[in-house]
């Protein structure tokens, strides 16, 4: 269990991935790195489909990041209407991709394709949690 | 070039907004056409591949209802689910039953009806067509999604928002001419310039309409074909291709690799190349995604894409005429119908059946079909 309480909606309640979420409660976005060969994984992975093996450590992904694409949504989907604007966007830590959105103070005209950012935890209301992104 | 399958019939439905009847009522309007024009009984058909992406509508195993409802019993029959490529992906399927040697003449029925739920309610769904529990949690949708591919496209290769704004008025001059299309109006580009943004830089006249409807797209091996049909078209190739699912998984946001790969193996099926498409259908569930088309399709060349809307290219007397009839942007989206729309249009065009956007003397056409934000990408090729 703990899954559930990923994000402002979650559609999963379990996973062997589930540290994740613990991770972020202690303060740190961490993504998976398969013992076996290497690879590191975000979002994290319990399993390499690699190796065939699912024996993974967890690392956090940290520093700075480079702005992949991003675009600022103005009506959500059910579940999401008291939630909008908001801008969502893909960075790219150092060949590991990270998804998420930016903080809600930050301002569309602010975002540039390139940019740095940096990725740290979010506390939701009800005891949720999610991470953001800020420029670096 | 292989010329062992065919297809005999084609049909489609009015897409409309609030269509008034049932599911099964809907896949019949579709089904009737496509049976008159193939010109053939329930009895002649080995096998049925019913094509819907879930959570529209409360059926549960619709393929059996639908089976039952089109006097298809005792054939088998069975659901296809590729999101909005479903109608393709059950094409592929068709093709290799009858390619087989198991079956003869198998008919392949689209169907959705989107407005059973609140639009909301559909951009939930859709957006859980992507990765529910890493992406869906922040609020994901396809608008958003497609939107963050134009903003990439634009990033690295100088295209703009009236780059965009140019697809959708060439969209709504077909869908203008096309009875069947859900949106028929012509509009300016100013228009679609300063209309509501949905997720930047998409706005409002950037996104296809929800709408319901149905298609049937019937396929015979060569003996039948030859017997029955005055004019088959042939199928020359098809290739299709997945990509990740999830944002975090792609090398680029600029394009859609399941769709150039389908295209490849689709050209290399075939024998010919870009060159040789004398008219094409494009998943254009977006502008953006048009864009992405004519270069994922070597229409045009990585980041040149625009060029051709730019220089009119794209238009009945181009160099390649895309999306005719007014494409998924003014036809409307009815997500496991899609893919049989586009096939029809192809059929008619290759048949020099298409009316008011037939393009003259017309052999060989491309269907491109994609699902989801790029996951699944479906090319076929048809001749006559």
């Amino acid at each position: 269990m703990g899954f559930e309480k990923f994000g402002v909606v979650s559609f999963t309640s379990q996973s062997r991935a589930s540290a994740f979420v613990d991770y972020l409660e202690k303060g740190e976005v961490r993504g998976t790195k398969c013992r076996s060969c290497g690879r590191v994984f975000f979002p994290p992975r319990a399993d390499c489909s690699w190796c065939m093996k699912s024996d993974v450590e967890w690392v956090e992904i940290k520093g700075e990041g480079t702005l992949v694409s991003y675009t600022k949504v103005n009506y959500g989907p059910t579940g999401f209407e008291k939630e909008v604007p908001y801008i969502l966007a893909l960075a790219d830590f150092n060949g590991t991709k990270v998804f998420g959105r930016f903080n809600k103070d930050v301002a569309e005209d602010t975002v540039k394709v390139g940019m740095a950012v940096k990725v740290s935890p979010l506390n939701l209301s009800e005891g949720r949690i999610s991470y953001e992104f800020l420029p670096a | 070039m292989p010329k062992d399958v065919a297809v005999i019939g084609v049909g489609q439905s009015y897409f409309v907004r609030g269509y008034e009847g049932s599911i099964r009522e809907l896949a019949f309007d579709a089904y009737s056409e496509a049976m008159k024009d193939a010109g053939i009984g329930p009895e002649d058909v080995d096998a049925s591949v019913v094509c819907t992406a879930p959570e529209y509508d409360k059926q549960r195993s619709p393929s059996g209802l639908i089976a039952e409802y089109l006097g298809l019993n005792p054939q088998p029959t069975f659901a296809i689910e590729t999101v909005c490529s479903a109608s393709t992906t059950g094409f592929k399927v068709a093709y290799s039953m009858i390619k087989s040697g198991l079956h003869d003449i198998v008919v392949v029925l689209g169907f959705q009806k989107m407005s059973e739920i609140t639009s909301a309610d559909s951009q939930e769904r859709m957006g859980r067509g992507a990765d529910i529990m890493w992406e869906s949690p922040f609020g994901t949708m396809m608008p958003a999604y497609y939107a963050m591919h134009a903003r990439a496209h634009f990033s690295k290769y100088g295209s703009t928002e009236k780059d965009l704004a140019l697809i959708r008025v060439k969209a709504a001059t077909y869908g203008k001419l096309n009875e069947r299309a859900v949106f028929r109006k012509e509009v300016e580009l100013d228009q679609v310039l300063n209309a509501d943004v949905i997720a930047s830089p998409l706005k409002v006249f950037d996104c296809c309409a929800n709408a319901d409807g149905s298609s049937c797209i019937i396929l015979a091996n060569a003996d039948r074909a030859k017997e029955i049909c005055k004019k088959p078209v042939w199928v020359l190739g098809i290739g299709s291709a997945t990509a990740p699912m999830t944002m975090t998984g792609r090398d680029s946001l600029a394009g859609l690799d399941a769709a150039r790969q389908a295209a490849k193996t689709a050209y290399e099926m075939a024998g010919v190349s870009p060159q040789d498409i004398d008219v094409a259908e494009v998943h254009d569930c977006f502008t953006i995604a048009e864009l992405m088309a004519y270069e994922n399709l070597g229409f045009a060349e990585p980041g040149k894409g625009m060029e051709l809307i730019q220089n009119g290219e794209t238009y009945l007397g181009g160099k390649i005429p895309v999306n005719v009839d007014g494409g998924l942007l003014s036809k409307g989206h009815p997500i496991g119908a899609t893919g049989g729309s586009q096939l029809r249009t192809i059929v008619l065009q290759l048949r020099g059946e298409a009316g008011d956007i037939q393009v003259p003397g017309a052999e060989i056409g491309l269907v491109h079909n994609v699902g989801g934000v790029g996951i699944y990408g479906n090319v076929v090729i048809l001749g006559r």
